[in-house]
């Protein structure tokens, strides 16, 4: 079945170690990700250095990702940088797809609705995905929620053109027209009928939204106007380490890295589930 | 389709909680002042009546005056075009020339290694973010082999050579996705024609195979990938915003991001409106261009 497949077995090996990594960080050596100390500053990978608590304690700690010109562990904020990658990812995903989900069956399905509804989703398509989550952001604020929500808003419409095409030839099955025949209600044909026949469809666009989301959180906080910078995310690290890129690359290649793999992982993740649960789409791409 | 994008944007940006009017009066104005910068903006307006005057300036080619550099987002705008339209440009042809020759070697050797690593780098290529592949090469190429200038932008006006030199690796960092877009679309379509019966009969005729490759399977596989160098040129516009950050080009890119950090809303309406509109024109040209690509589709 799906796990005979090579690219799932990696891809989902490779994201099952970054959740383990997210959610084990304080016992993988760790310190508080927001902890500074001035005599720790601009330490090369592997370095042992000396890092202050809140509670006035020091620390003997080996700066194994070396730190920033705060001081700070890059080690241990990539690790927990990891924790809020994979939220975000996760979470944009899933309010893109919940969106898309209810718009693409309503647009499949109830006809009326059908051209208002995508006229909307061909003009937010029309801008790109990065220019709508920085104008959701500088509308809102950064905060974890509005970032979420940014990233969801430009990926709604593909989802719901998925959804649509889907739920446009569902319709037309024999047990959609039996269910109308024996007067099934609108809502129970919708989400009843017509939704669990577009899982596996969805199950591999989810992915590729999750790594989009991923990426696009990254590019907000590289620039400067995702999360505020006392969160770590691997693209703020890379933010305040670029100004010393020359001198100290460190800052800017451990995050990247992970970013890259994580990105890769469901990517692959992706493609492996396509090629499984939906031939007809592997055949087409 | 422009209207929903000029609605979603006017809408995005007026219903904010900051308050231009105070941000640009700074801190210690008075009430009284704050106001009187907002009656000039048009703020103290009902938002339809807002959108109506701001709508109807922006047909005529007007997108108003920025809060932040004091001067008409128009010029603004035009001031920012150059690096960013030779980027954009460089990036493009970059990744058509070196993509579609790949894409067809590609579906010619279907399932041999070369089409096997491209497919891995096309995955790679779609995975790697933008800025990280950006400060990679910027590690290698700039600091260790010293070819090229870190970061920085000359322009035409100085001399072709400097602008080239300064431009060719924020172009092929941008490039990077786009090939991987094409190359894949490329080999799909270029595999899809080879299958086709007047492949067997081009061969048949004893046509050489690069002619065959060119002239019958690429030609009736180019409709499927304009339509995707048009599709990726929304890919190519994000990508812009941030290559342009790292490499510190002045262009409509960066000047996106600075808009937005100091919550300058004609600058961030006009500069997305600009960019939907030139996605759109250019998906347009590609439609039209299906005429010349495929003899028949007639409009």
């Amino acid at each position: 079945m799906v796990f005979a497949n090579w690219s799932v077995r990696i891809g989902g090996t490779a994201l099952l170690v970054l959740v383990l990594l997210a959610i084990t960080a304080p016992w993988l050596g760790t310190v508080d990700p927001t902890l500074f100390d001035a005599a720790s500053r601009d330490l090369r990978p592997g370095a042992s250095g000396e890092i202050m608590t809140l509670e006035g304690h020091v620390l003997k700690h080996t700066f194994l990702m070396g730190s920033d010109s705060f001081g700070r562990d890059i080690y241990s904020r990539v690790l927990y940088g990891t924790r809020v990658s994979l939220l975000v990812g996760i979470a944009s995903a899933l309010l893109a797809l919940a969106f898309g989900v209810v718009l693409g069956l309503a647009a499949g399905y109830i006809r009326w609705l059908d051209g208002p509804l995508m006229r909307v989703m061909d003009g937010i398509m029309a801008i790109p995905a990065i220019l709508i989550a920085i104008a959701v952001v500088a509308l809102w604020r950064a905060s974890l929620p509005t970032v979420i929500v940014a990233i969801a808003i430009p990926e709604i419409p593909r989802v719901t053109r998925l959804v649509r095409a889907l739920a446009l030839s569902i319709r037309e099955e024999p047990y959609v027209e039996a269910a109308v025949a024996l007067g099934t209600p609108t809502g129970k044909i919708m989400f009843g009928h017509i939704l669990p026949n577009t899982i596996a469809p969805l199950l591999v666009q989810g992915t590729y939204v999750c790594a989009f989301s991923i990426l696009l959180e990254a590019i907000l906080s590289f620039l400067g106007v995702g999360l505020p910078p006392d969160i770590p995310t691997w693209g703020n690290i890379m933010a305040e380490g670029r100004v010393q890129f020359v001198a100290y690359p460190h800052n800017v290649f451990f995050p990247g890295v992970f970013l890259a793999v994580t990105v890769l992982a469901v990517n692959i993740l992706g493609d492996g589930l396509r090629d499984t649960l939906d031939p007809k789409m592997a055949k087409r791409v | 389709m422009l209207l929903v994008v000029a609605v979603f944007v006017f809408l995005l940006l007026r219903l904010t909680p900051g308050d231009p009017a105070a941000i640009m009066a700074g801190d210690a104005a008075t009430g009284e002042q704050i106001e009187s910068i907002r009656a000039g903006l048009g703020l103290d307006r009902p938002i339809p009546v807002q959108f109506g005057i701001w709508l109807g300036k922006v047909l005529s080619g007007d997108l108003g005056e920025s809060f932040y550099f004091r001067i008409k987002v128009a010029t603004l705008i035009g001031q920012r075009l150059e690096p960013t339209f030779a980027l954009a440009a460089l990036t493009i042809l970059i990744a058509v020339v070196v993509s579609i020759p790949l894409g067809v070697v590609a579906a010619w050797r279907f399932g041999g290694w070369f089409d096997r690593a491209l497919m891995g780098f096309s995955v790679m290529g779609f995975s790697i973010p933008v800025f990280v592949l950006a400060y990679l090469l910027i590690w290698v190429v700039s600091l260790q082999l010293g070819w090229f200038p870190v970061q920085g932008y000359r322009r035409l006006a100085d001399g072709f050579l400097p602008f080239l030199h300064h431009l060719i690796l924020p172009a092929i960092t941008l490039s990077v996705i786009y090939i991987a877009l094409i190359a894949r679309v490329t080999r799909a379509s270029v595999l899809e024609a080879l299958g086709e019966d007047y492949i067997r009969t081009a061969r048949a005729k004893g046509l050489t195979e690069i002619r065959v490759l060119v002239r019958h399977a690429l030609a009736n596989a180019a409709v499927p990938i304009a339509t995707v160098i048009g599709i990726g040129v929304a890919i190519l516009i994000g990508g812009v915003v941030v290559t342009e950050s790292v490499y510190a080009i002045p262009g409509l890119g960066r000047l996106t991001v600075d808009a937005v950090l100091a919550r300058d809303f004609p600058t961030i309406q006009g500069v997305i409106l600009f960019f939907s509109f030139i996605y759109v024109l250019v998906n347009l040209l590609i439609d039209l261009s299906y005429v010349f690509l495929d003899p028949r589709i007639r409009y």
